[in-house]
């Protein structure tokens, strides 16, 4: 495929903010498409290997601010990046070209894979794999939620928070939104403005 | 039974708790997708969540299997465009908004606050999936030795998840 969008070696000065001059649909589709095809293990990375190292579409310090944002925003990260560099490079019709584009291979796999396990499911070396699978699949959580415990908290106290959020949900069944609602705005609340600005953290 | 509009119930809900990681909707999907509309069982929830982290693209695509068991293609299809809509129209907004509240103190202390809350999430969703997943030492070992692989080395956590497949057929195979 041609590399048209690597336009963006003019000189302009604040080049962070300027996306490069239009950006073909079809390409934000395509490149959207093969993120979404090869990205096995975590998208995090395949995205920026695409955008920012091969396509220059958004330059480092945009991915990082876009990935933030898709972290504290519901939605997986996946998606909500891939929203928030379509409609950067060409609004709303970016936004849908790069969403179908990132979710069609993976869709179209668990839909076939879904039908094979609801006829196969129950022979004896699928239901001992799957044993062994969901059980990786466990450690594989776990490992996020050390990662992102080590990027995004900002205090020991946030640990509390993080206590509170699984007692009500896993020990006192109270439903998940309501949680959310009640630790996010106490959370909320202990990050306060003025406690940010005295620690000197700046987004 | 016409499953298609609780299909889209369901999933447009689950898809606003997905704060931090699809792994935040997983308690309430349970309840949902088990115990309330029986589209399947715990231990096939658990098989298809995790087949599907070793798919690529979004992690929870198994959404589809799930909307394909209970209403066909139009099921995979609905689920789709519910699971992953109204998070998609969420985040278009705020593309347009974040930026101009730059400034906005408490920008800051919404990220700092729900980061938190985000990740008590992803770990309840995971003690609920252990509670089906882990069920002797065999699988305990697996999610333990998972971990501490995935903490000290860089390796693709795919890799991992098919070696889990590998070794469940050596260990879990009726004899």
């Amino acid at each position: 495929m041609n590399e048209t969008g690597g336009k963006s070696t003019l000189p302009a000065a604040g080049a962070a903010s300027t996306a490069p001059a239009e950006v073909p649909i079809v390409q934000i589709f395509l490149e959207f498409l093969i993120i979404g095809a090869t990205s096995f293990g975590g998208v995090v990375p395949y995205l920026r290997g695409s955008l920012v190292t091969k396509n220059h579409w958004i330059d480092d310090k945009e991915f990082v601010e876009m990935l933030s944002i898709s972290q504290s925003l519901p939605g997986l990260n996946a998606t909500n990046m891939a929203i928030l560099v379509g409609e950067r490079l060409r609004g709303a019709l970016g936004s849908i070209a790069a969403i179908l584009g990132i979710c069609l291979p993976g869709a179209v796999l668990m839909f076939v894979v879904g039908i094979f396990y609801r006829i196969h499911g129950d022979h004896v070396w699928i239901t001992a794999a799957l044993k062994g699978v969901a059980a990786a699949a466990v450690g594989l959580i776990l490992s996020t939620v050390v990662g992102l415990s080590k990027k995004s908290l900002s205090g020991k106290f946030d640990f509390v928070f993080i206590a509170m959020t699984v007692i009500a949900v896993n020990r006192l069944h109270i439903s998940v939104p309501r949680t959310l609602i009640v630790v996010g705005i106490l959370a909320i609340l202990f990050h306060h403005p003025r406690k940010v600005q005295k620690a000197g953290v700046t987004p | 039974m016409n499953q298609i509009p609780a299909l889209a119930r369901v999933f447009s809900y689950l898809s606003l708790l997905t704060v931090g990681g699809g792994m935040a909707a997983f308690p309430e999907m349970k309840i949902l997708t088990v115990d309330a509309h029986h589209w399947l069982d715990f231990k096939q929830l658990i098989h298809l969540y995790s087949v599907g982290q070793m798919a690529p693209g979004p992690n929870m695509m198994m959404i589809v299997s799930i909307g394909q068991w209970a209403g066909g293609a139009l099921g995979a299809i609905v689920v789709l465009i519910a699971f992953f809509g109204p998070t998609a129209l969420l985040a278009f907004a705020v593309a347009k908004g974040w930026r101009k509240l730059e400034k906005w103190p408490w920008r800051t202390s919404i990220q700092q606050g729900l980061a938190p809350v985000s990740i008590g999430l992803l770990l309840a969703g995971c003690f609920t999936m252990a509670k089906g997943a882990i069920t002797g030492t065999e699988t305990a070992a697996i999610s333990v030795a998972v971990l501490l692989i995935l903490l000290q080395y860089k390796i693709n956590p795919a890799l991992l998840v098919v070696s889990g497949a590998v070794i469940g057929v050596l260990s879990f195979m009726p004899k």
